[in-house]
């Protein structure tokens, strides 16, 4: 039982990072229905620029983690301005190839500039141990899982309860009639970008300091389980990209736990076309009828 | 018709187009020869410059041309240049760059770094009479046309200086049963590459064959950063050592893990631990009682052993690591092959190399029929991160 308890800590962590990087995918998928597979890679420049901040800036963990996604958020809308906003009336596969694009560019930019091999994040947060009938949690995960529960609060309050949450709902129901209403769509598919970046951002840092390794191409494997936890909780909805993530994260370390560590992957490609072939919209998600 | 001879122009001009890619670098970096064709000799680097294995290619990039920067500098003139390629891990990227530099006319090459690659190019480069030497193909009877049969026929011109995956993994493993007296191990490796699959038989077949129990195998896929998971189960077993087969990318964070979760028996592992990487990735407090099998340790340095690092360190500003060592050794045999022949005719340097005697920093050695070197195996401890004693090890594998 305890290993089993062990296990689901130890899931939670992992799911806490995919479902940071899911909530950026089923974001901008809400908003302009394209699946933005430079996002992983966002995360990755996300651990980047906290490692440099902590190694040459010599900043803690709260100034790195806010560096890291303020410069992930830019980053983001650069890219929206530059490569997506351009396509926004062409056809999705263009969108969508394009995406993959940007995603090679950032992987090969940050092995130019960064160099190729692996980099290890300093300690800036002490790992302490603590033993809870006979389950290890260690102060790192207890930071990861909370910080990600505040971001998510964070952004769930954002969506809900401002003017540009508002305008967000708005353009991912009808990009047009919201733009009749007076809507800036540009803007507001710009902060969409800005803040589903900023979450992967803070999910590079906080890999970053769990794992202590970072590399140019962290970004690939971790990006596509978020994908799936995205689709599986409901592409474009925001409680079920969390629920994904935790879900998918918890679903891989118990089958790693149990004896399958090859299979772990496969398994979760295995869930995803379980859930495209049974419901879908996702778990959360409604069956909406297209108009044609 | 107007627009079929349009069409005819357009076709035509982007025809030149592609030959010019051709011709030119074509998005691979470009040969550098700078001296006239006649009296320099060509020596081809061939490495994974870019993807996912960059950092083994840039290494031996490295520790190459250092090789051949010191050989001009000893003859006092630029006498061999390199001509570098970047296969980005691709095995087909490979193959082609392989028929490009057997165009290019090289006396030989260097290179890939890695196992799948380089078994990519051996059939091109052995067709074109190419002398290929790999610094770190380690995979078992790579240099044999038909690996997955010991009794087929070696490449002519393939050689290497790694010793095979069987040598050092069956080496830990009497080290294991030897000098630890462990009789149970877990064996944890990197399933995705031939080199962690080549060590984990390797181990598990010798250990067994010495009397100790393998009690359970667990994989991973290189690349992964979480492996809590498989540890918990792991630690919840009855066992004296864990065996990790891959490189140290992965085993920095499974013994960080490791030791978190619980473990603290001895932690084995292959040559791929030997890197300063290892403990910043591990942390210096958690690299005790771990041992690795090597050619290459900076453990009781020789001078030319410590000449190669000062010269590396002054050239690069970064230390070495095993990769460069091997490729430098591999570079200098190359040179000292051609200078022992006196030419760069195919043939003579060929069989120059089958009975070459070469002193290299990783090791002295000659080859053996398969041309692979002959030479020891190395045990490396760790404690507190520092590599400390270094204790030669000879599997006794012929029973």
């Amino acid at each position: 039982m305890t290993v089993f308890l062990q296990q689901i800590i130890n899931g939670l962590s992992l799911g806490s990072i995919y479902a940071l990087i899911a909530l950026g995918y089923t974001m901008v998928y809400g908003i302009i229905k394209l699946i933005n597979f430079a996002h992983g890679d966002i995360y990755m420049l996300g651990a980047y620029i906290g490692f440099i901040a902590v190694t040459s800036l010599g900043l803690g963990f709260f100034p790195a983690l806010l560096a890291a996604m303020a410069g992930c958020a830019l980053i983001g809308v650069i890219i929206e301005r530059v490569a997506y906003k351009p396509l926004r009336h062409a056809t999705r596969i263009t969108a969508l190839i394009t995406a993959i694009g940007v995603s090679y560019f950032l992987q090969a930019g940050t092995q130019r500039v960064m160099g190729t091999g692996v980099k290890t994040f300093p300690n800036v947060l002490s790992n302490e141990v603590f033993m809870i009938g006979g389950v290890r949690i260690t102060s790192q995960q207890i930071i990861i899982f909370i910080t990600t529960i505040v971001l998510m609060l964070v952004l769930q309050f954002i969506v809900k309860k401002t003017k540009i949450g508002r305008a967000m709902r708005a353009v991912s129901v009808d990009a047009d009639a919201a733009k009749l209403m007076g809507i800036n769509v540009d803007a507001t598919i710009s902060y969409t970008f800005a803040i589903g970046s900023a979450l992967a951002g803070a999910a590079g840092v906080l890999v970053g300091i769990y794992y202590n390794s970072i590399n140019p191409l962290m970004g690939t494997l971790p990006g596509v389980k978020a994908f799936i936890a995205a689709v599986f909780g409901g592409i474009g909805i925001i409680p079920g990209a969390m629920f994904g993530g935790f879900f998918i994260g918890v679903c891989e370390t118990l089958i790693a736990g149990y004896g399958g560590s090859l299979y772990k992957d496969a398994v979760v490609y295995i869930i995803l076309i379980v859930i495209l072939i049974i419901k879908p919209a996702g778990l959360l998600g409604k069956n909406v009828k297209e108009k044609v | 018709m107007k627009k079929f001879w349009k069409m005819l122009i357009v076709a035509c001009l982007s025809m030149t187009a592609l030959t010019a890619c051709g011709n030119d670098d074509g998005g691979s970096e470009a040969p550098t020869d700078s001296t006239t064709e006649s009296d320099t000799i060509k020596i081809g680097l061939h490495y994974e410059l870019s993807g996912s294995t960059a950092d083994y290619g840039n290494a031996e990039l490295k520790g190459s041309q250092l090789a051949i920067a010191q050989a001009n500098e000893r003859l006092g003139e630029e006498v061999y240049v390199d001509v570098t390629y970047d296969n980005r891990g691709d095995p087909a990227e490979a193959v082609t760059l392989a028929a490009r530099l057997a165009e290019d006319g090289v006396a030989g090459v260097v290179g890939p770094a890695t196992s799948g690659a380089s078994t990519a190019t051996y059939q091109t480069s052995n067709d074109n009479q190419v002398v290929v030497i790999s610094p770190s193909a380690t995979a078992n009877n790579q240099t044999l046309v038909d690996p997955s049969n010991p009794e087929s026929d070696v490449y002519d011109y393939v050689f290497r200086v790694c010793f095979e995956d069987t040598y050092q993994g069956a080496a830990m493993a009497q080290f294991a049963f030897d000098n630890l007296g462990a009789s149970k191990a877990i064996v944890y490796g990197d399933t995705s590459s031939e080199y962690g699959k080549g060590l984990m038989d390797a181990f598990s077949e010798h250990f067994t064959s010495l009397g100790g129990e393998v009690v359970d195998t667990m994989s991973y896929v290189a690349g992964e950063t979480e492996f809590s998971s498989v540890l918990t189960n792991i630690a919840a077993q009855d066992f004296d050592v864990l065996y990790i087969a891959g490189y140290y990318s992965e085993a920095g964070l499974i013994i960080k893990q490791a030791r978190a979760a619980g473990i603290d028996c001895p932690i084995l592992g292959p040559d791929g631990f030997e890197s300063t990487t290892l403990s910043d990735l591990a942390g210096v407090e958690n690299l005790n009682d771990v041992y690795f099998t090597t050619a290459y340790t900076t453990v009781g340095a020789s001078d030319e052993l410590q000449a190669f690092i000062d010269a590396y360190k002054a050239e690069y500003n970064e230390d070495p690591n095993m990769f460069s060592a091997l490729a430098y050794d591999s570079t200098n045999l190359l040179i000292q092959a051609i200078e022992e022949a006196g030419t760069t005719d195919p043939e003579t340097l060929k069989q120059t190399l089958e009975n070459i005697e070469f002193d290299g920093i990783t090791g002295s050695f000659v080859f053996d029929e398969t041309h692979t070197p002959v030479k020891p195996v190395l045990v490396v401890e760790f404690v507190d991160g520092v590599q400390t004693n270094a204790i030669s090890v000879n599997p006794s594998l012929d029973e």
